[in-house]
């Protein structure tokens, strides 16, 4: 056919299952093959700047802790730098620092902590600004394709007012499900709800 | 230059997140509908991964888990292409697959099907795709598993595969099938797709000529990423 458009599909999800963690992290699994598994730290020891601790749990839609989640973070550094070469302020990145890494839960309270760099603000379309934030990505036995989301801190709260993502939720109430809560001096709980009255505000990237 | 965004996710190809055939999906799966974005540096970015994160043995799941033997099972080489939409290769990206053994047991702390462990295997490898977007694996092909969905209900063989893309947008994680598996039309975790075509894309195929005499078959699998618009800077008459 003359006018067929040349695009190929992209290939369909499926769920990660609930041994995600032999292929990501076999550590967890109970075994290990690999030298070094990716994604451990996200800030590894000597990388400079603010460092921020977060913990939480992923709930299910009956308040269930999701004890098999596994959860990837992406994420700017302290100076609103991602490492990835289209950042056009990459070369200035912080030494050593790859945004990326890998958080599971505890398997038998489902409460997960990760220790990262407090992230800058970013720059968003048109110049507009980004609040600082984590992205996130989960997935587990059950999600049939990763669900995306974002971290925000809570005391940016300027910055959240004109934050193009946060600014977009139409219910207003539901903002604050993408709004971490502080427990300490830079330690923050961020709960994510899978569903229920909760339900966190997940992205279509 | 403009950061260049994504060819918008298609759905239709995609499994919803719920359905309820896969009963794990009912109390998993958002209500509410997804926040439509328009893509910022935070997506159109994502980790880089180079050659010194991985070893030369990671991609064959024969040998990385070897303890004075081989595994059992039936030996195959897998490979293929990591593309995006616009039919381009993704060079130097991280591939990663995970699977149960000859049996249909996983290496798992929480698996207890009865199947038996293999001390020789592990189940996992990684890789990164060449200039071209190649990549390949050696390994056994799993075997099916029961799983309680339904009392009955037993898994096709298959390994579970991630790949990561150029940017946190095209993160992918997938399930890729055997050729002629007549577990695949009855699998509730397969029949979360909607579309038929999408089905079949996931179902690699058997590749003699790539097998070696004596040593292993061969199975095919590509993996297609999202595509990218290019920005108006990049647009060129004679296309892109
Ligand atoms: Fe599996």
């Amino acid at each position: 056919m003359v006018q067929d458009l040349p695009y190929l599909r992209e290939t369909a999800s499926q769920t990660a299952g609930p041994y995600v963690h032999i292929g990501l992290a076999p550590g967890a699994a109970g075994f290990h093959t690999f030298e070094t598994e990716l994604g451990q730290a996200l800030a590894p020891a000597g990388v400079a700047g603010p460092r921020v601790t977060i913990e939480g749990c992923v709930y299910d839609g009956l308040g269930a802790p999701v004890k098999d989640i596994l959860i990837e973070v992406w994420q700017a550094d302290p100076q609103g730098i991602y490492p990835h070469p289209e950042d056009p302020r990459f070369a200035q990145c912080t030494a050593g620092f790859r945004g990326w890494g890998r958080v599971i839960s505890d398997f038998d309270s489902g409460q997960f902590c990760f220790e990262t760099l407090r992230p800058g603000a970013v720059a968003g379309r048109a110049g507009r600004m980004q609040a600082p934030h984590l992205n996130l990505w989960l997935v587990s036995r059950g999600i049939n394709i990763g669900l995306n989301t974002r971290m925000y801190f809570p005391e940016d709260q300027d910055a959240h007012a004109t934050d193009p993502v946060l600014a977009s939720i139409e219910q207003r109430a539901r903002a604050a499900t993408l709004i971490a809560v502080a427990t300490g001096p830079d330690s923050y709980r961020f709960d994510i709800h899978l569903q229920g009255a909760a339900e966190t505000v997940f992205i279509d990237i | 230059m403009k950061p260049a965004e994504f060819y918008m996710r298609d759905r239709s190809l995609q499994p919803p997140a719920l359905h309820p055939g896969y009963k794990t999906s009912l109390p998993r799966s958002p209500r509410h509908a997804l926040l439509t974005l328009q893509q910022t540096v935070s997506e159109i970015t994502g980790p880089t991964f180079g050659h010194g994160d991985i070893d030369a043995l990671d991609n064959d799941l024969t040998l990385n888990f070897a303890h004075g033997g081989l595994p059992v099972g039936e030996r195959i080489l897998l490979s293929g292409r990591v593309l995006d939409e616009n039919n381009r290769p993704v060079p130097n990206t991280l591939v990663e697959i995970w699977q149960a053994n000859a049996s249909g047991r996983y290496r798992h702390k929480k698996d207890a099907y009865l199947g038996a462990l293999d001390p020789n295997f592990g189940g996992c490898g990684r890789t990164l795709t060449d200039a071209e977007g190649r990549y390949v694996f050696r390994t056994i092909k799993p075997g099916p598993y029961p799983w309680l969905n339904y009392v009955n209900s037993w898994r096709p063989a298959h390994i579970h595969v991630s790949v990561f893309g150029t940017s946190f947008s095209q993160r992918l994680i997938t399930q890729l099938y055997f050729e002629g598996d007549p577990l695949i039309p009855k699998c509730p975790i397969v029949q979360t797709i909607p579309d038929p075509d999408a089905i079949q894309q996931l179902i690699a195929a058997l590749d003699l000529n790539s097998a070696v005499p004596m040593d292993c078959l061969a199975y095919k699998f590509d993996i297609v990423l999202r595509g990218r618009r290019s920005t108006l800077f990049e647009n060129r008459l004679e296309g892109n």
